[in-house]
């Protein structure tokens, strides 16, 4: 009996007690495996498959080209509603949604931790390829690299995504003129609750999840609606007080905005209040805030309504001629008070 | 959210603030003081200010914690965070506390010191106790509120024989300051400022009660209503205040009736007398050496006190010259009389302690007010 190799034959990676290793990243036998057997098998697309170092796409003809990126260090890597996964997906299709562009593909990134488990890797892959396909966008280039135990926290996520604008479509934070309405699309501040209530110092048994959630059909929605939407952003770190600030100073107009209609689930506020913490400054991963002339804000206020991603949306405040450029707010108890920058850092590492 | 919104209803308020308006006298002028950060964080952040007549004014105390420290204390802080093995654990507040030679706590956190945010004394002790090789120190600060929390800790670390454990204390007292205030003012001079009423502490009454207030009204003539820190508290209590004041009254008067007894809690203050004695002196932040005005940890427990493990002499530091937080902190000054307030000292880039908390006078009013454009103080 002769003992010959089997052509082509390896041994599986072990997706149940398996871990990364340097070898993962050393561009070996190892680092191939990997690539097909954990990112190509899910992601699974024609530019995936065709193994090149880029993908090579047509490009729609017509509008402008969108390019957005965005890093993902959150930890823990798992939270209520969503994962590290999903997130690093969400977090680019929206900068690209949020630059009014319909995103068409992803690129991801991944930096490693030698000994992160390859069961977690899994679970976060196939919910990066769920998030994707759900969102429409595929993932069709990417990187991996593996650094020594201790020099990275298990997994860092890098994504980086195209689209295109329309012809029509012209937002920016520098559009907003005086009496601009303000409009969010949800409830505020659940993603980073979500976090915080899984941090070792801080827990404390909640039933709020992250609102991670992917809006590029919501704004096409929007768009197809009124073409001359004014200016999206999404409110992740630095909450809603941040881009409301960030306009302002954009387009060189106060805000005023009323605290009664903020939206904000009791349990949110309620989480808030007993870590001394504002609503307003607290990161969202699925949310958006919409500026657009008062004549539009009653129609578009009902088309985000109409979308499952808007349905508590609400108008909220609107712009002023103001040459200091401040945020300021009505409060439900009838004084009036600024809404500043967040100063120093609420909570790190939250997506 | 219930037993919250109830303290913020802006109708409530309003029908408050026209009921002030009526019994002001046309003519008068009330100077109250809150003495509490916490009060100055509320007026600021539902912009009570709005909401009262011209003939009332705020003037802002000197009870936020992270305000009145001088800078010689959080310099000892940094020197223990640096001390090779030493976890320092801090509330979140005192980590931007600039301090001498433009370092901070984040900054030492930056250069290699290990500083852990806490959120209460227990969770000092918890790493104390996860962690047995290394040298633990909560860096304790605060009015009489946070003191028996440190107090039980202290009690714990004894009781479960730590030996990787300190306290560094820092807890001053608030009717000390209170009757140092009226006696700078009673000097006459520079230092003094009129006040005609005090809007008293809340959380801090809790625990001390309302009873400890009594001999200051009656011997400085000044009406005190201890109140709570939600706005509608603070509102019904500056009404209670034009009340005593037009009626040529001086009495405590306890509107946050739903905490704060007479006697207060006692059993957290057996627990502090246990653990803690009285300092001689302590140095206050706009205020100076005050007598008697703070808390050291008694011999008993000698083996918790920071001070005595470590060897920390304090060292008085002067404040930046530019800076007015003492001004500010006695009530003589507003934030925006400061030549640096807005430019030189933000909370990015605190030059003094006021700019730091958010119960602090210059951040609460950087943060909330500063689109009121005012020049008077």
């Amino acid at each position: 009996m002769t003992t010959a190799t089997k052509p082509d034959y390896r041994r599986p990676l072990d997706w149940k007690h398996g871990q990364v290793d340097m070898t993962h990243g050393s561009g070996g036998r190892a680092m191939a495996q990997l690539i097909e057997d954990l990112f190509v098998a899910n992601f699974d697309n024609e530019f995936l498959r065709a193994q090149n170092d880029g993908a090579c796409f047509a490009v729609p003809s017509g509008g402008r080209m969108v390019m957005a990126t965005d890093s993902h260090v959150v930890s823990p890597l798992f939270f209520p509603g969503g994962d590290i996964g999903c997130l690093a997906v969400h977090g680019t299709v929206n900068d690209v949604a949020m630059a009014g562009g319909r995103p068409l593909y992803l690129a991801a990134s991944f930096i490693l931790e030698e000994g992160f488990p390859l069961a977690e890797l899994k679970r976060i892959v196939e919910s990066m390829a769920r998030a994707a396909k759900e969102a429409g966008v595929p993932i069709v280039t990417g990187d991996t690299k593996v650094v020594e135990q201790g020099k990275g926290d298990g997994v860092f996520i890098t994504t980086t995504g195209v689209g295109i604008v329309p012809p029509e479509v012209n937002v920016s934070g520098a559009n907003i003129r005086p009496s601009d309405r303000i409009i969010v699309s949800g409830m505020l501040g659940d993603h980073g609750v979500a976090i915080m209530s899984l941090r070792e110092n801080l827990s404390f048994d909640t039933t709020i999840q992250s609102d991670t959630a992917a809006l590029n059909g919501l704004t096409a929605a929007m768009l197809a609606a009124v073409p001359g939407i004014h200016a999206l952003r999404d409110p992740t770190r630095g909450g809603l007080a941040a881009v409301m600030n960030e306009f302002a100073r954009q387009s060189g107009v106060g805000i005023v905005l009323q605290e009664d209609a903020l939206p904000v689930r009791p349990q949110v506020a309620a989480a808030c209040e007993l870590l001394g913490l504002d609503p307003l400054y607290v990161a969202n991963e699925g949310k958006l805030v919409a500026v657009c002339a008062p004549e539009d804000a009653e129609r578009l206020l009902a088309v985000m309504r109409a979308h499952p991603h808007g349905q508590d949306a609400a108008i909220i405040g609107e712009a002023i001629a103001d040459s200091h450029c401040f945020v300021q707010m009505e409060t439900s108890f009838g004084g009036r008070r600024m809404v500043d920058w967040l100063t120093g850092e609420q909570l790190p590492r939250i997506c | 959210m219930k037993y919250i919104d109830e303290f913020r209803d802006g109708k409530l308020a309003r029908a408050l603030a026209r009921t002030i308006a009526r019994e002001v006298r046309p003519d008068g002028s009330y100077r109250l003081m809150e003495f509490c950060g916490g009060h100055t964080h509320a007026i600021s952040r539902y912009g009570l200010e709005d909401l009262l007549p011209p003939q009332v004014r705020m003037i802002h105390g000197p009870g936020c914690p992270v305000c009145v420290l001088p800078i010689g204390r959080t310099d000892s802080a940094i020197e223990l965070a640096l001390k090779p093995g030493v976890i320092l654990c801090t509330y979140a507040d005192t980590m931007r506390i600039p301090a001498s030679g433009g370092l901070s706590l984040f900054k030492a956190k930056a250069q290699g010191a290990d500083v852990r945010m806490v959120y209460s004394s227990t969770d000092a002790l918890r790493i104390a106790q996860d962690e047995p090789q290394r040298e633990v120190v909560f860096f304790a600060i605060g009015f009489e509120t946070t003191t028996p929390p440190t107090a039980v800790v202290i009690k714990q670390a004894a009781a479960l024989g730590l030996t990787n454990f300190s306290v560094y204390c820092n807890h001053v007292l608030t009717p000390a300051a209170m009757v140092h205030l009226m006696e700078l003012s009673a000097a006459g001079g520079a230092d003094s400022v009129r006040i005609d009423g005090f809007v008293g502490p809340s959380h801090v009454s809790t625990i001390i009660g309302s009873e400890p207030y009594e001999k200051f009204a009656a011997c400085y003539r000044k009406p005190v209503v201890i109140a709570g820190f939600e706005p509608l508290d603070v509102m019904q209590s500056i009404l209670m205040l034009v009340r005593q004041i037009n009626q040529g009254r001086a009495e405590v008067e306890n509107q946050f009736i739903r905490a704060v007894t007479r006697e207060g809690n006692r059993k957290a203050q057996r627990l502090t007398d246990e653990v803690f004695e009285l300092r001689a002196a302590f140095d206050w932040r706009g205020l100076g050496e005050v007598p008697h005005s703070a808390l050291k940890i008694r011999a008993e427990f000698a083996a918790y006190d920071a001070e005595r493990r470590f060897d920390i002499p304090y060292r008085q530091v002067p404040d930046p010259k530019v800076c007015e937080c003492a001004a500010i902190l006695r009530g003589q000054k507003h934030p925006s009389d400061c030549r640096v307030f807005g430019n030189a000292c933000t909370p990015e880039q605190p030059i003094g302690a006021c700019m730091v908390s958010s119960e602090g006078a210059c951040a609460a009013f950087y943060t909330y007010g500063r689109f009121r454009s005012r020049t008077s103080s």
